[in-house]
């Protein structure tokens, strides 16, 4: 007989006293109850708290933003569908695209100082950022190797709890969840930032 | 009756591995106790975890509602498990995914081998994994000669330090700062000898020893928190970034997974990513999380394979009493707030699983008779704490009482000699099963009055009570019981399922 | 109100003034209270022993004397007892296959209360000096056992009650959540694990400078008093009944090294 075989026989077995179960109580909250000027203000709050830099600004400001952050780097990379006129102030830093017919490698990738992306969803009870991978994110590899990860969020793509993340979401793309820059409290359960992943977590939240 | 035909009942299939306790708890404990170093780093990171924990937990209005979901979400996932199995598999083998079945900790081991040896490499990194650990896969690949290098920070430690694991979340969460700092200097290769034991620098010390092995890995093993059976999509909850290192840049990825990992649906993620990270670094949310459906073009690893492991599993889930213990999500919330794992540490337990959890999977998954796993639901003063933090509400004190009852039961046999805990157990049913009896026990109080003598306490008990003297004093007992007290008030002889009322105000306590 | 007292075994034969404290605060409140001459003890040594074989005879002798006997309620003065009495002995019955037993103890389980519930919830107890006379001119403090807090959900009952005696001072046990490492047979099967578990409970409690520990078990009070004892302490241990049942004109006697033993 094949592990499988074997494997789900013997859970049938185990489950030869039909265990009656109940239906899933969700009485729990499915939506939020804050409006768009309080979700940016909650979501700054737990992203400073992680040790995020974050800046809201109005949409129109967001490429001199860009320029002011980018201005001391040397060189960056964009996922191909992030929107070219974002970039239009940067000036100075080489640029690095990638996209499915040139994807940089590896050594490419942690050659550059920075990254930026945009993102698919926040939940700001959390200060949870989702990245699916859509044309604006671009593969996982891109936001992972460069040490600091530059984050465009719309503010029309924050909710409050995470139900209502999860509901925009599609669970078969790639997804990276983000709440600040990487951190670890492997010694004495004290939370410090800075390990694998970018040490540097900038978002730029576009009203 | 005696048929083998399908569908009948088969024996329970225990589990092998990293899952036992070689000495009895009370004996590991005894040394664990006697390191004051070990107590106060247990202390002091158990105490920050759990305010951490109250605080963001008191954050949720629906905290209850939530972990009424998730235990009733994993109890639908125990009942259904085989066909969310077979819908899970269909799902992640149709982006591309292989799934390999393995019925134990050796064939788990054997397929992961396989899978490394098929890619011609010879080293692996690797993400923190219960279930690696569980089936010792990093001892088997060394056997092999396939170097698996942990990635994660506590469990770099832990293997730099040639030690074990003791906690599931924090596996050197019995060493300090300092400690670390001298592992660091003394065992990785390259290394400011500057170092300090600032927790930043040495995160950063990780980060730089660890970086070229993460862009040159070509293959990389990892755990899974969940796999939801509706999508195929598998799910890594870490901090560090080491998880995505090891999820996004080699070509192979091979992942091990408990068969009861599982959930129903991508939508039952909101209730557990809102349980575990809380319940499990007391944060809102972890810095990462990665979820991948099998193999994305263009994006991560290209060659993805999944084992799902029973390992004991399923003979787990055979006890009906004490199936639940499978709902566990490995946040380590009752190990933070258990008083007997404050104190003794997790090498104590023996197995990968230590604390209030492990007191009741370990001996569940390899059975009650297995070494000296029957010692581990002992290890509990029953004191609720665990039940209370648990987010999907595992009953663990009540598994732990159905499971002394199995080790007890399992020892009863006409031609074995009785013990010492058997007689006091047998002598105390009889004195407690009726008012008379016990009646006629208390005549002798006054006897121990007398043996407690002058200084009005006993000091010194033989056998296996003298472990109740070793600390503390028993009080000379009265001269009357209550039950005495009450005759003698109301001049009723009527000692067995009589009653008696007191018309008068009491004069007892003049 | 017609009130069924059950000692617990450990009152009985050991604390018998904690027992006769619970009578008198039931009569002052102008209750009668009758006392179930059959009962013994609730089996949880038993049961959380693994002994279920065992504990059933203590189970059903419990139930035995406790459904044949007319009364409104039953109250124990501890909660451990209690909670055995509502959450254990349906199991116990129903896993030796005595389903009508368990059907029974059910019935007995509801209608049994730990005394902090029954003086609170259902005989509206608030404030101790002035329903009940009650004044303890000490400085106490109070551990909360784990299964009257967690099992039982008693939250504040006892030490509510306990602030409100007259002439008393309450102070606050630091990690009063906290084990005292008691746990039945776990103090001797894990005597080491237990005693560490004692220690941090005494230094708290020795380290609040009350001269008496209060709580509502007479298991776990023993165990801290019976550390506290071997400690050399002079801090003692007293139900929180018998400072309840203390009066001006009828002082508790809290004198003696250990506190609650051989003092009739």
């Amino acid at each position: 007989m094949s592990a499988r075989a074997d494997i789900l026989e013997r859970i049938a077995s185990a489950l030869r006293d039909h265990p009656a179960v109940e239906p899933v109580p969700r009485a729990y909250r499915s939506a939020g109850t804050l409006d768009r000027a309080a979700l940016v203000e909650q979501l700054v709050d737990r992203l400073v708290d992680y040790k995020a830099n974050v800046f809201v600004v109005a949409a129109a400001d967001a490429p001199a933003q860009l320029a002011t952050l980018l201005a001391g780097v040397s060189s960056y990379v964009v996922p191909h569908g992030l929107d070219e006129g974002l970039l239009a102030a940067v000036d100075g830093p080489v640029r690095e695209v990638d996209s499915p017919e040139r994807r940089l490698d590896v050594a490419g990738l942690d050659a550059v100082d920075a990254v930026v992306t945009g993102a698919a969803v926040a939940v700001s009870e959390t200060g949870t950022i989702m990245l699916d991978g859509s044309d604006d994110q671009g593969r996982r590899i891109i936001s992972l190797v460069p040490d600091r990860h530059i984050c465009l969020l719309r503010a029309s793509d924050i909710v409050q709890i995470l139900p209502e993340a999860i509901a925009r979401l599609d669970a078969t793309r790639p997804q990276t969840w983000i709440s600040g820059p990487s951190a670890t409290s492997d010694i004495e359960l004290e939370r410090v930032e800075g390990v694998h992943g970018p040490r540097t977590l900038d978002v730029l939240i576009l009203t | 009756m005696s048929g083998t035909f399908l569908g009948m009942p088969t024996l329970p299939v225990f589990g092998h591995g990293n899952l036992n306790a070689t000495e009895p708890f009370p004996t590991a404990a005894r040394s664990e106790l006697a390191n004051p170093q070990l107590r106060a780093n247990l202390g002091h990171a158990t105490h920050t975890i759990r305010d951490k924990r109250l605080r963001v937990v008191a954050e949720l209005p629906d905290w209850e509602e939530l972990r009424d979901a998730g235990s009733a979400i994993k109890e639908n996932v125990m009942a259904n498990l085989p066909a969310l199995l077979e819908q899970f598999e269909a799902n992640f083998t149709a982006r591309g995914g292989v799934i390999h079945w393995a019925r134990d900790a050796g064939e788990a081991n054997a397929i992961v081998t396989d899978l490394i040896r098929a890619t011609g490499e010879t080293e692996v990194v690797k993400v923190k994994s219960m279930a690696t650990q569980e089936i010792g896969l990093n001892e088997h690949l060394e056997e092999q000669g396939i170097a698996a290098f942990e990635t994660d920070l506590a469990e770099l430690i832990v293997q730099l330090d040639h030690d074990k694991p003791s906690h599931i979340l924090v596996p050197a969460i019995h060493k300090n700062r300092s400690q670390v700092r001298e592992i660091f200097l003394r065992e990785m290769p390259v290394v400011d000898p500057e170092l300090t034991d600032e927790p930043a620098k040495l995160a950063e010390a990780a980060r730089k020893h660890l970086r070229a092995k993460f862009l040159s890995a070509k293959v990389a093993v990892s755990g899974a928190n969940f796999g939801l059976a509706d999508s195929g999509t598998l799910a890594v909850v870490e901090s560090e970034g080491n998880g995505r290192m090891c999820l996004t840049l080699p070509e192979t990825l091979i992942t091990v997974m408990g068969i009861e990992k599982l959930l129903p649906s991508w939508a039952d993620l909101e209730v557990f990513m809102q349980l575990l990270p809380r319940s499990s670094t007391g944060e809102r949310m972890n810095p990462y999380t990665s979820v991948w459906t099998g193999v994305t073009p263009g994006d991560g690893p290209q060659n993805v394979h999944l084992v799902l492991l029973d390992n004991g599993r399923s003979a787990a889930l055979a006890d009906e009493m004490g199936r639940s213990a499978l709902h566990c999500i490995r946040c380590s919330a009752c190990m933070n707030v258990c008083p007997v794992y404050e104190r003794t540490g997790g090498h104590a337990y023996g197995s990968t699983y230590p604390g209030p959890i492990g007191a009741i999977l370990s001996p569940l998954l390899t059975g009650i008779k297995s070494e000296e796993n029957n010692s581990l639901p002992y290890a509990s003063s029953l004191c609720g704490a665990c039940y209370d933090a648990c987010p999907v509400k595992i009953n663990i004190p009540e598994i732990l009482v159905h499971l002394r009852a199995e080790d007890v039961d399992s020892k009863r046999s006409a031609t074995k000699v009785p013990t010492q805990m058997d007689l006091m157990m047998k002598g105390a049913s009889w004195a407690f099963s009726s008012g008379r009896n016990l009646g006629l026990l208390e005549k002798g109080l006054p006897l121990g009055k007398l043996a407690a003598g002058k200084k009005r306490k006993i000091t010194k008990l033989p056998g296996i009570v003298a472990g109740w003297t070793q600390s503390r004093d028993i009080p000379a007992p009265p001269s009357q019981s209550f039950r005495q007290w009450w005759a003698k008030e109301h001049q009723e002889a009527n000692h067995d399922g009589g009653t008696s009322t007191n018309p008068a105000a009491t004069k007892g306590d003049a | 109100m017609r009130i069924a007292l059950f000692a617990t075994c450990i009152v009985d034969a050991m604390y018998p003034r904690t027992a006769q404290a619970t009578v008198a605060i039931l009569e002052r409140l102008g209750h009668t209270v009758v006392f179930p001459a059959g009962q013994a003890c609730c089996g949880q040594m038993h049961v959380n022993s693994g002994y279920f074989k065992e504990a059933l005879p203590v189970v059903a002798n419990h139930v035995r004397a406790f459904d044949t006997e007319d009364y409104d309620v039953a109250v124990a003065p501890s909660g451990s007892c209690v909670a055995s009495v509502k959450h254990q002995h349906g199991m116990v019955a129903k896993r030796c296959g005595e389903d009508a037993l368990a059907a029974r103890a059910a019935v007995v389980g509801a209608k049994t209360y730990e005394l902090s519930q029954l003086l609170v919830d259902v005989l509206g107890v608030t404030d101790a000096a002035a329903q009940l006379g009650s004044h303890f001119p000490h400085t106490v403090t109070y551990h909360p056992s784990c299964h009257g807090m967690r099992l039982l959900k008693l939250g504040d009952r006892q030490l509510d009650l306990l602030k409100t005696v007259g002439g008393i001072e309450v102070r606050e046990l630091p990690e009063a959540d906290q084990c005292c490492g008691f746990g039945g047979t776990f103090s001797m099967k894990n005597a080491d694990v237990s005693t560490a578990m004692l220690e941090d409970k005494t230094a708290n409690i020795c380290g609040t400078g009350a001269s008496l520990c209060s709580g509502g078990d007479a298991s776990c009070l023993m165990h801290i008093g019976g550390g506290l004892s071997r400690q050399g302490s002079a801090v003692g241990t007293l139900h929180f009944a018998e400072i309840l049942a203390a009066t001006l004109e009828n002082p508790a006697h809290i004198a003696g090294d250990v506190q609650l033993a051989g003092r009739k």
